[in-house]
């Protein structure tokens, strides 16, 4: 169905397909916790002799002291620049050398760690990694240049690209109170003047066993994992954390609407998001429903949006709805369109406003929602493919406060969710709720 | 907002493969009517992957007719036989099947995932649509919408304006230098007819390439083989695809565009898949630009200077023009410096060669990490489409690390010193660089 171009919401959707937690009894995680706090979850894939090893830690960029937007992320490079006993860019120099390769991410929630190594190789990886839980070293000789490294990677993903500083800017509107509000990778200014003392700090904070959660994947049995995650990460003492800002959110009062003129921009583009709860915020009974309204409205060609407004009513080239809930703050619900080349923007606009009018006042049907469990429950299984995938839906669970029970139990309760569920879902996300609009729009060069 | 913000754009890294500790057992399976694939039986999970390319891709295409295969492979699953686009889709999502396309510049491919317990209406969904695609008016129109406003979008991205001005300098006058997605005018003049043509003329069972993973035996493969690929005509004459000479050697170009970072691609010619040497030109690469955290070009650019946050080189060994060549993004001041470091590694690269620790280093990397790729079925599966379009054998995964542990530091200088040549690196810019002057006027692309 070619190329469906959602230039808003990409940075919300970029782990949807995989991300869909499993069937009960389909992973068969085994779980257990370390004596200091440090959850590990273990999930036995042996097609290949490799394993994927990633720790979670449950601190985001959302936890960042007032003023100091990007610590997280810029911490999240850091741990690549030696310890103790590690020079500089050894750590790396290791795992590559062992065949591995590895990574790092930022989310607002949480900050992760991994590599893929064969299989034998998994004990080295864990005493790696437990090494730069406590024993991470910074020095101004490495933070220098890594701080440009970061504004380059925030010219690169937000000041080339339009789109991303609109969706900035949408954030900011979006959440009024949540730290949601501010960019992961952080404000230009306010990464201009993070100090090693404010990066020192936040790790010392944050990154303790007892706000971790470890899981392997892979060609690996608890067995093994057992007694080396004891070695490595059992002697890591816990240690008290920061108590943590519970935010809330206060109920939008205002539409917003948000527009960019870019001369950059070729095709316009038009987005609005809702705030919703998330699978642990809010009114989290609602978060399974709102999965599957997702999937009615976006699940692929014959879902209802791209079906009635690109292919029937031909008023838009791309169009469709995301939920996301995986977070320890306020979800989100959006929807987004592009009219058709040469197309006139408010005619899409108009036409997705009486989709989502319509969807307040009739809801979805039964057969509806039907289709989409059987989607979403055989996406689980998909799940199972890959030896790395398991890894990434645990940690994501785990790290927001889910349960190994939630992920396992997740094709159940999707099954349970009826027409009556995603309506009433509707109702409290949707209706009379204020929202932000987004609309990035070309602007002929001065 | 799970947004990641990964550390290392995992960018364009050039696959190649396998240490002997991996038993992947892949079997040759010829169908009754003649048709081969590979075959890696695996009933780890209930999931069958079908992976499979026809030889001739977007490069093929006739002149004017930029995106044909493109657009064409797009429409493969817009509706087929009597299913309109909605009924065949609503068929393949109703079953959760995966069923894809897409065209690369020397194949277009297809791509088959579907529970096993939809395993039977699955292959009937593909043999439709590569035998009885419709292309409604309705759907054509849909699909060109979409490409334009997709062509559209990419016309203000610098990734995509430095890479296809690149092409266009090093490949004047060759398809390589045409994008594989066309552009807007030329996907305008596309005709339904040129649609048709393209299917009876591509996908012949000559051109055909198969890779299967899942629960599935030999024997029980042969007869799907031949109920998805069987009615297939034999072949069918095919376009020669010329020898392309690699240009602009040693020219800057800058395409003015107003944006704080310029972003660079640079390169020059590379070496064939079927080169001896290419195993030689594949770990030197490796050294000098490749994934992971620790090349040189990643520690000079990046680690020591902070120049960048993504910088790479990779081997492109197509067929009519192997390439090496690699990218980076700077502020618009520092874009003279950054050329200048990269400029240093090649030229080092190329007068002193590496170090047989480093050597060493890479081996063990490239043969440790190569099992990493089998990730899924449909990893897999795609995997043995490439070793048959490169004709690399069916033990290729146990020989591979044979091939990596056998290059020699002797090699690596060697390949170096032909491939390597800092003065006539091709190089474009795009953005609003302070410090740096084109050599030569900027070729106009058409967007």
């Amino acid at each position: 169905m070619a190329r469906i171009v959602q230039i808003f919401v990409t940075s919300c959707m970029l782990f949807a397909g995989i991300a869909a937690p499993a069937h009960a009894a389909v992973f068969n995680p085994q779980s257990f916790t370390l004596d200091n706090g440090m959850q590990v979850v273990v999930v036995t894939n042996r097609r290949v002799p490799v394993v994927t090893h990633m720790i979670w830690y449950k601190v985001g960029a959302m936890d960042e002291p007032p003023g100091k937007s990007g610590l997280a992320h810029y911490l999240e490079h850091l741990m690549f620049k030696g310890t103790k006993t590690l020079k500089p860019g050894e750590f790396s120099a290791i795992v590559a050398r062992n065949g591995g390769q590895e990574n790092a991410f930022t989310s607002q929630d949480y900050t992760g760690y991994y590599q893929s190594v064969a299989a034998d190789r998994l004990e080295l990886m864990m005493k790696l990694e437990a090494d730069r839980m406590t024993n991470l070293v910074l020095t101004d000789a490495a933070i220098e240049p890594e701080r440009q490294v970061v504004i380059e990677e925030r010219r690169s993903r937000i000041d080339n690209d339009p789109s991303a500083m609109l969706g900035e800017q949408v954030a900011a509107a979006l959440y009024q109170n949540h730290p949601y509000r501010n960019p992961i990778i952080g404000w230009r200014h306010e990464i201009e003047t993070r100090s090693r003392q404010d990066l020192l700090d936040f790790y010392r904070h944050w990154y303790a066993p007892n706000n971790a959660v470890l899981v392997i994947s892979g060609d690996v049995t608890v067995d093994i994992v057992r007694p080396l995650a004891e070695k490595y990460y059992g002697v890591i003492p816990a240690r008290k954390l920061p108590k943590r800002v519970v935010w809330r959110e206060p109920p939008p009062a205002a539409d917003r609407h948000v527009v960019l003129k870019d001369p950059r921009v070729r095709q316009p583009a038009w987005s609005r998001r809702f705030l919703a709860p998330s699978q642990v915020y809010g009114q989290s009974e609602h978060a399974y429903a709102l999965r599957v309204l997702g999937e009615i409205l976006s699940g692929g060609a014959t879902s209802r949006l791209h079906r009635t407004l690109v292919v029937e009513d031909k008023i838009a080239v791309s169009a469709g709805a995301w939920y996301n809930g995986r977070t320890r703050g306020p979800g989100t619900f959006g929807f987004y369109a592009s009219p058709p080349p040469d197309g006139d923007i408010d005619a899409t606009i108009a036409a997705v406003n009486a989709q989502i009018d319509t969807l307040i006042a009739d809801g979805v049907t039964e057969e509806e929602v039907a289709k989409a469990v059987r989607q979403l429950q055989d996406s689980a299984v998909y799940a199972r493919d890959s030896y790395r995938t398991p890894a990434r839906v645990f940690g994501a669970a785990l790290a927001i406060g889910r349960t190994v029970a939630d992920v396992e139990a997740w094709p159940e309760r999707i099954g349970a969710v009826d027409a009556g569920a995603v309506n009433r879902a509707i109702e409290f996300v949707f209706k009379n709720r204020r929202s932000v609009t987004a609309l990035l729009l070309p602007k002929p060069a001065s | 907002m799970p947004k990641f913000i990964n550390t290392v754009a995992a960018v364009m890294l050039v696959f190649a493969i396998a240490p002997p500790v991996l038993a992947v057992e892949v079997e040759r399976v010829v169908s009754p009517g003649g048709i081969e694939a590979w075959l890696v039986r695996d009933n780890s999970v209930p999931i069958t992957a079908i992976e499979f390319s026809f030889r001739g891709g977007g490069a093929s295409d006739p002149a004017g007719k930029a995106g044909l295969a493109d657009m064409t492979m797009s429409l493969l699953d817009e509706g087929a036989g009597d299913l309109d686009s909605q009924a065949f889709q609503g068929r393949a999502e109703s079953l959760s099947i995966r069923l894809s396309f897409n065209a690369g510049r020397e194949t277009v491919r297809g791509s088959l995932k579907t529970l096993n317990r939809n395993r039977g209406e699955a292959l009937e969904l593909l043999r439709l649509a590569l035998t009885a695609p419709r292309f409604d008016a309705d759907a054509v129109q849909r699909i060109r919408q979409q490409i334009v406003v997709s062509l559209s979008r990419a016309s203000s991205n610098p990734n995509s304006v430095a890479g296809r001005t690149w092409r266009r300098a090093v490949f004047a006058g060759h398809p390589y230098g045409q994008p594989v997605s066309g552009t807007q005018k030329s996907i305008a003049g596309l005709s339904i007819d040129d649609m048709r043509n393209f299917v009876a003329n591509r996908f012949t069972r000559q051109n055909l390439i198969v890779g299967v993973v899942g629960d599935i035996s030999a024997q029980s493969l042969g007869p799907i083989l031949d109920q998805v690929f069987g009615a297939l005509p034999a072949a069918a004459p095919r376009a020669h695809l010329a020898q392309a000479t690699i240009g602009s050697a040693g020219e800057t170009f800058i395409v003015e565009m107003d944006n704080p970072q310029s972003v660079v691609v640079f390169g020059q010619a590379g070496v064939a898949r079927n080169d001896p040497d290419y195993y030689a030109a594949y770990i030197m690469n490796h050294i000098l630009g490749g994934g992971g955290f620790s090349s040189r070009l990643y520690q000079e650019v990046r680690e020591k200077r902070g120049l960048a946050y993504s910088v790479y080189s990779y081997l492109n060994p197509a067929r009519r023009g192997a390439l090496i060549s690699g990218g980076v993004a700077t502020r618009n001041d520092r874009v003279a410096k950054t050329l200048s470091v990269i400029r240093q590694e090649w030229r080092r690269m190329r007068e002193n060669g590496v170090a047989a620790t480093e050597l060493a280093d890479a081996k063990t990397y490239l043969n440790g990490s190569y099992p990493l790729r089998l990730s899924s079925t449909s990893a897999i599966a795609r995997m043995l489409v490439g070793m048959q379009y490169n004709d690399l054998g069916r033990d290729y995964i146990e020989r591979r690390a044979d091939l990596i542990n056998a290059v020699t530091v002797a090699d690596i200088k060697r390949v170096a010193q032909t491939l390597l040549d800092p003065d006539r690196l091709t190089v474009v810019i795009v953005g609003k660089p302070k410090d740096i002057e084109p050599t030569a006027r900027t070729p106009e692309i058409e967007s």
